[in-house]
């Protein structure tokens, strides 16, 4: 684990959970693996918060417990997974996705599992029912078979999964019979077989409207009703949590199809999407490329309000094979040409192309040339990269160092005698693209930290500030509710003067545009991270 | 190893190599870089769309959402301060949800469950001098007959058996009292709250037992 990774960690851990999980967290991470007790002894909190603790963030499926060092028979040992923390910054793009695919319903669906870590079918349905049901007008209300069938629908595509049940029953009290899987070795969610089976649960009824009029023992009463109902639905001990890898992979074929549409033009772009759908449940998680697709499947597969026809779709198919992305390629002849998409080498062109922005968008486009072509070429002497990037001998001698000492560029002695002699030894520069993506992905982790630690220091140093406007908003409410006059009204927001209102108004400039900073560095974090996984995975 | 002229600097290298000439060496550093260094190059503008700005929202509301929820866990507040009236009606606004979120304890590894507290230290205290008494008892007896006999080790291991007797009933009626308390627990209507609320009873860490709860 890196120190940005670990400070990044943190940051999240605190922003959601609070400082105690933080706490907790970050020294499971630093410290690897650990039992109950040595983790409540390093980091001095009573035992009972540590425990706490664990169960969220296992809950949330960030971390992972099983048998330690000394067998079935020691302690429980705990270990964080720091992949599934860092997804957490990811959580408003997976929650975008579900609504741009299923609409609301499935929107209020992956919004409650992510928040709750896992749910069971029949406690998500009736929340979700719930909260839609406050959104509608009044005398409406949402019916349950709507949700389920939203959600039926996100377990088909494989959106959601069921988590994978422990070796043990957990309860019995003999540990000789069940021994807890090893720590090493966590269950994958697809080996188990009904992965994406539904339950049967007989559920029906519609959502409930919540009241604000009622009182708290209305409240209480109906909650206590609820949690006892719980036991009726024939679902008990079937979790639900979110499947992050089937969101990646649909978050890097948007990625290629996106940069398919630039490149070439809009009807590529819809064959490339014909092809990635149709190899969606064929194809590996992360396979260097997709089954082979013959020409004829995918002219039968193409939806009609594209209007291709079927010379047109050849010559589009030849032109994507041609092209030096190398999106498309062609691997045979049988059944008019047989053509697939190759992922590993279109992440590792989109990754290619983020650094290359990057350089051009710090060092400049002068920069950006040399770096591209040391892309290229590989190796290059200094006299080689002054003649290639026509670039006069001391600028390109400045940006070559300044990219060196950036460690964007690095340097490569070739000996011409075995002692290694400075005066008989060629140096070239070359750029890995491998280490330098990796290099890069520390640097956006820094960013994102940078940024929340920016806005975390915003937030407080208009503390004051915030909270009277909050305050006064609450009185504003609670006036219209019991319907004030207009005169009150003007009063209470006069509170505010106007200084304070435009310094609140920046304020919030500041932090919205620190949160959508946020996101969008999450974005390069993404490419980055699946070309690193796919290159390893490919080795 | 002088080189050309004595003191003077001389590389070991052709420097032509590397594109260096005597007259232009690069800056040295000078101590370390600045925090907020100059940049050139202004950084690219922000991607704005309504796709954005709805991620955006998103994720403000999902934080003030997280604040709320169960799994927002709290230091121990101090013990002994009365709920203020409001508090009451802020939870309702603010939709805080009560602590009593219960996992499902079959995930997870049992140690984590919260154990019953068992405050029985004060019987206990009188049991043990009972025991002790009785044991003390027996011991005399037990001398007073092996002072006839004239064994010293005996001794030795009958306060030794009466120590281990002592713990083994302790942890037995301990544990006995702790069934009796769940089977008590389950048959009501109330269900067992796994976050104890550290407002009303004293919620504190096992270790301080000094006042008994009502």
């Amino acid at each position: 684990m890196t120190v940005q990774e670990v400070r990044l960690c943190g940051l999240l851990l605190q922003q959601h959970f609070g400082n105690v999980v933080e706490k907790v967290g970050t020294h499971l991470i630093r410290s690897g693996v650990l039992t109950l007790r040595a983790l409540a002894y390093e980091t001095k909190l009573p035992l009972d918060l540590v425990k706490k603790s664990l169960c969220v963030l296992v809950q949330h499926g960030m971390c992972t417990f099983g048998a330690g060092r000394r067998g079935p028979a020691g302690p429980v040992e705990y270990r964080i997974n720091c992949e599934s923390i860092i997804h957490m910054l990811r959580y408003p793009r997976y929650i975008y996705t579900a609504k741009s695919l299923y609409g609301d319903t499935g929107e209020l669906i992956v919004e409650e599992i992510l928040q709750r870590g896992q749910m069971t079918m029949s406690s998500t349905v009736r929340t979700v029912a719930d909260r839609l049901t406050n959104n509608m007008p009044e005398g409406q209300s949402m019916d349950y078979s709507e949700v389920v069938s939203a959600f039926s629908r996100l377990v088909e595509t494989h959106f959601l999964q069921r988590c994978p049940p422990l070796a043990s029953a957990g309860s019995s009290s003999s540990t000789l019979d069940t021994p807890l899987p090893a720590a090493t070795q966590p269950t994958e969610p697809e080996s188990h077989p009904d992965c994406y089976k539904l339950p049967y649960i007989n559920l029906t009824g519609q959502g409930k409207r919540r009241r604000s009029s009622e009182g708290g023992e209305a409240d209480q009463r109906a909650a206590k009703k609820a949690r006892t109902d719980n036991s009726e639905c024939g679902d008990d001990g079937i979790h639900w949590q979110v499947n992050f890898q089937r969101f990646h992979l649909h978050f890097r074929d948007q990625a290629i199809i996106s940069a398919v549409s630039c490149k070439l033009d809009q009807s590529s772009s819809e064959i490339v999407r014909t092809m990635l759908r149709m190899s969606e449940v064929t194809t590996p998680a992360h396979a260097a490329f997709t089954q082979a697709l013959s020409s004829n499947e995918i002219f039968r597969a193409l939806q009609s309000s594209y209007n291709i026809a079927r010379p047109n779709l050849d010559q589009y198919l030849s032109l994507l094979v041609d092209d030096p992305m190398e999106f498309v390629g062609k691997t045979g002849d049988s059944g008019g040409g047989m053509y697939v998409v190759n992922l590993h080498r279109a992440l590792a062109n989109l990754a290619r192309a983020t650094l290359e922005s990057v350089v051009q968008e710090r060092f400049g486009s002068r920069s950006a040339r040399i770096f591209r072509l040391l892309l290229r070429k590989r190796h290059l002497e200094q006299k080689q990269v002054e003649d290639f990037a026509m670039i006069p001998a001391k600028e390109a001698k400045d940006m070559l160092y300044t990219l060196l000492s950036e460690n964007l560029v690095q340097l490569q002695e070739i000996p011409k005698t075995p002692d290694y002699a400075p005066s008989r030894t060629f140096y070239l520069y070359t750029v890995n693209q491998l280490p330098t993506a990796r290099l890069l992905l520390q640097h956006c982790y820094k960013t994102v930290c940078n940024l929340i630690e920016r806005r975390l220091y915003e937030t407080k140093e208009n503390k004051r500030l915030l909270e009277k406007s909050q305050r006064i908003e609450a009185i504003l409410a609670s006036l219209q509710a019991t319907e004030a006059e207009a005169a009150q009204l003007t009063e209470v927001e006069e509170m505010i003067t106007v200084p304070e209102r435009q310094q609140l108004e920046s304020l919030r400039h500041h932090i919205n545009k620190l949160d959508s900073s946020e996101n969008q560095v999450d974005e390069s974090i993404f490419l980055l991270e699946s070309y690193i996984k796919s290159t390893q995975a490919s080795r | 190893m002088a080189g050309k002229g004595r003191g003077i600097a001389a590389f070991t290298f052709n420097i032509e190599a590397l594109g260096l000439s005597r007259g232009s060496m690069p800056e040295t550093q000078r101590g370390p870089t600045p925090l907020f260094p100059q940049i050139e190059y202004k950084p690219v503008p922000l991607k704005a769309g309504e796709d954005e700005d709805y991620m955006r929202a998103l994720k403000q509301e999902m934080r003030g959402r997280m604040k709320d929820l169960p799994f927002n866990v709290k230091p121990h507040a101090g013990k002994g301060d009365v709920e203020r009236y409001k508090e009451k009606y802020t939870r309702e606004i603010k939709r805080i949800e009560d602590d009593n979120w219960t996992p499902d304890w079959n995930r997870l590894p049992k140690e984590l469950k919260p154990q019953k507290k068992i405050i029985k230290k004060k019987r206990d205290t009188t049991k043990n001098a009972k025991i002790s008494s009785k044991d003390k008892v027996e011991v005399l007896n037990k001398l007073d007959e092996l002072e006839k006999k004239g064994d010293v080790k005996s001794d030795e291991e009958d306060e030794a058996e009466g120590g281990k007797k002592e713990d083994g009933e302790e942890g037995e009626e301990e544990e006995i009292e702790a069934e009796y308390d769940e089977e008590l627990e389950e048959e009501n209507d109330y269900i067992a709250s796994y976050f104890e609320d550290g407002d009303d009873y004293g919620g504190g860490s096992d270790d301080n037992m000094d006042e008994a709860t009502y």
